[in-house]
């Protein structure tokens, strides 16, 4: 018996009440929300030893509908079109009402998106939430990664400022490298000779009708793939283990209203605040949210000086600037985009490649420790350096630091092995 | 007469080939998915061949990135005697120096890399990732290149070209830039996306 049931009374507030009731029944035999409900909120039990780290799955939902319906609202105004695309960005800044919100509001949660979901990757990656049982999980994790950074990327291009054409040229040209079909694939994905019009159109529908359905439908897996097996937790010890006599885990809290009510909502109002200030005071964040060249209309006859990806693909770019030297007779370029290809695809596969017996950094070993730390380390140093014009030291720290970001992956099969990990407790503990 | 048992061979041939005709059903059906991501008629037509008038270009200037060819920048240099002089003089600090690499038309195969000495004719674009290099063209260092000798630097991913848009060992491109199919009509008009070998 729900509350609503034992508030029913003859009054005419109790009538309300119980049509309401008779509502929800008439829809339950007909759909089974109830059931939904119970199984993904109301008795979803999530471990009670939750921490700082656990609020950026939520937050990343937060960011997804901030975007879904800024973005929605930003196509009413936007042009897809060479000719009219930068003049429709400039109308919605300055003559649309909210224009200007609902445009920040959007850049800045393109880049509040990676930035959670950076975090939340880095706690999986801290507390082994990729081991069995849920390396599924990490996997369609790992997707919907591809398609945010499918989304950001063909997202920058639509104001058709000269960032988002020089940056669209540099990246899409990476197909032009793989060897014998690359010329013919980049006319066909660009649909020109060169970055034009036609490439515009054709991102414009990828990113705001295709891509945006690929998300939601990997977020729902993702989410069915956790609610399945359940959530690790800072420990990596399995709650399941220990039931109590209703069947319950002993150190899981109902996700609805523990989780949500009492610790994601002031993580998310917390959140909310944070993303607000940059909105109203620094949405262009010095550059590095929305860049300067990108407030010129695009010229295909003039490169910028300077065309650096937005921050949350630094990294990568510069593990694509680190190969400079051709091998096995196929040129630099090619090597380039198979090193980054590779540092994108790898770590799908970390699941596989962790040996330790243990999942949580808690328990495990100096080895893993020390490698988690310069991995982090240097992909901070690559984002950085792939922000600043190439020098050949920055060449040589970005190759040093690819080398470690391999090595952290390809390593691990090796170091998770012989390191000596501490006894995991039985339960959960508490700070 | 009926016969209920299951006839497991002929369930697994109706299964393989409804799946045959099936999957040959899906690879017809995305002909115009996938084609219609090709050129348009339009921007087929577009890269038509351009004509640009050259007989005010200097010594030692350059005309461009002004006009453009498939949508891509043209870099039109007139090169001095000096300029062309330096060209030649250290082969070994370049990936390709002799042109092997079919990245010009066979006529400017040459150590210039042009059809008449002066004019350098080249597609404004870096082959590394095809960002627009950045002209140089006077002979003294840069803060790139202590030796530099003129050229074109990317200021993308730091290629560095010569005054024949050779590129210099050790930059990210490991091809020299783009000559374009051009000629001349007279010596005052430049065509660029014609010549003997290559209809319009």
């Amino acid at each position: 018996m729900s509350q609503l049931d034992k508030l029913k009374s003859p009054t005419e507030h109790g009538r309300f009440l119980s049509a309401l009731i008779g509502l929800r029944d008439w829809v339950d035999a007909r759909l089974p929300i109830m059931v939904t409900w119970k199984k993904h909120m109301s008795e979803y039990y999530a471990p009670k030893n939750f921490n700082f780290w656990y609020f950026f799955g939520v937050l990343s939902m937060v960011v997804l509908v901030i975007q879904l319906l800024t973005g929605i609202w930003l196509t009413m105004n936007y042009t897809p079109s060479a000719e009219a695309a930068f003049a429709s960005v400039e109308y919605i800044m300055r003559d649309v009402e909210y224009g200007w919100m609902l445009r920040y509001l959007h850049s800045t949660g393109a880049s509040a998106f990676f930035f959670v979901v950076y975090i939340h990757m880095f706690r999986g990656l801290m507390y082994g939430s990729y081991q069995k049982p849920r390396e599924l999980i990490w996997v369609f994790g790992m997707a919907i990664y591809f398609v945010l950074m499918m989304e950001g990327f063909m997202g920058y291009v639509l104001p058709w400022g000269q960032m988002s054409y020089w940056g669209a040229n540099v990246i899409v040209s990476l197909v032009g490298a793989i060897p014998v079909i690359g010329e013919d694939l980049l006319i066909w994905v660009r649909g020109d000779y060169l970055i034009s019009g036609a490439t515009l159109t054709r991102f414009f529908a990828l990113h705001v009708v295709a891509l945006p359905i690929v998300l939601i439908a990997l977020v729902i897996l993702h989410l069915l793939a956790l609610h399945e097996v359940g959530s690790n937790n800072p420990d990596g010890v399995e709650i399941k283990k220990h039931k109590g006599p209703d069947g319950i885990p002993l150190d899981g809290v109902p996700f609805h209203p523990y989780y949500t009510m009492y610790h994601d909502l002031a993580g998310i109002v917390l959140f909310l605040f944070v993303f607000c200030a940059v909105v109203f005071f620094a949405p262009e964040m010095g550059g590095y949210f929305l860049e300067v060249a990108n407030f010129q209309e695009a010229n295909p006859l003039k490169t910028p000086e300077h065309v650096p990806p937005s921050w949350y693909f630094t990294p990568f770019y510069s593990m694509l600037r680190a190969a400079t030297f051709p091998l096995f007779g196929l040129d630099a370029k090619f090597w380039g985009l198979v090193v980054m290809a590779g540092a994108l695809v790898l770590p799908i596969v970390i699941p596989w490649l962790d040996k330790s017996p243990v999942k949580s950094i808690r328990y495990k070993g100096m080895a893993s420790k020390f490698f988690l730390t310069i991995f982090i380390i240097s992909f901070f140093i690559l984002g950085y350096l792939g922000m600043q014009h190439p020098t050949p030291l920055r060449t040589l720290m970005s190759q040093v630091c690819t080398a470690i970001y391999f090595s952290y992956f390809l390593l691990m099969p090796w170091y998770t092995s012989v390191e000596k990990t501490k006894p995991v407790p039985d339960r959960v503990t508490m700070p | 007469m009926t016969d209920d048992s299951i006839n497991a061979g002929r369930r697994r041939f109706l299964v393989g080939s409804t799946s045959v005709v099936g999957a040959a059903g899906v690879v017809g059906a995305a002909v115009p998915f996938v084609g219609s991501w090709s050129p348009s008629a339009k921007a087929r037509a577009a890269g038509a061949p351009v004509r640009i008038d050259i007989s005010r270009l200097q010594d030692g200037a350059i005309l461009g990135p002004i006009p453009a060819w498939r949508g891509r920048p043209i870099f039109v240099v007139k090169r001095s005697a000096q300029a062309l002089r330096a060209l030649n003089e250290d082969p070994d600090r370049l990936t390709d120096p002799y042109s092997e690499e079919p990245e010009q038309p066979n006529y400017a195969q040459n150590e210039y890399r042009s059809r008449t000495p002066e004019i350098l004719v080249l597609v404004g674009l870096c082959p590394h990732l095809f960002c627009s290099p950045t002209p140089h063209i006077e002979l003294r260092p840069q803060s790139f290149d202590s030796q530099w000798r003129g050229g074109f630097f990317c200021p993308c991913h730091g290629s560095r070209f010569d005054l024949a848009g050779r590129v210099y060992s050790g930059s990210p491109s490991s091809r020299n830039m783009q000559v374009p199919p051009h000629m001349f009509e007279g010596s005052d008009v430049l065509i660029i996306g014609i010549d003997e070998e290559n209809a319009a």
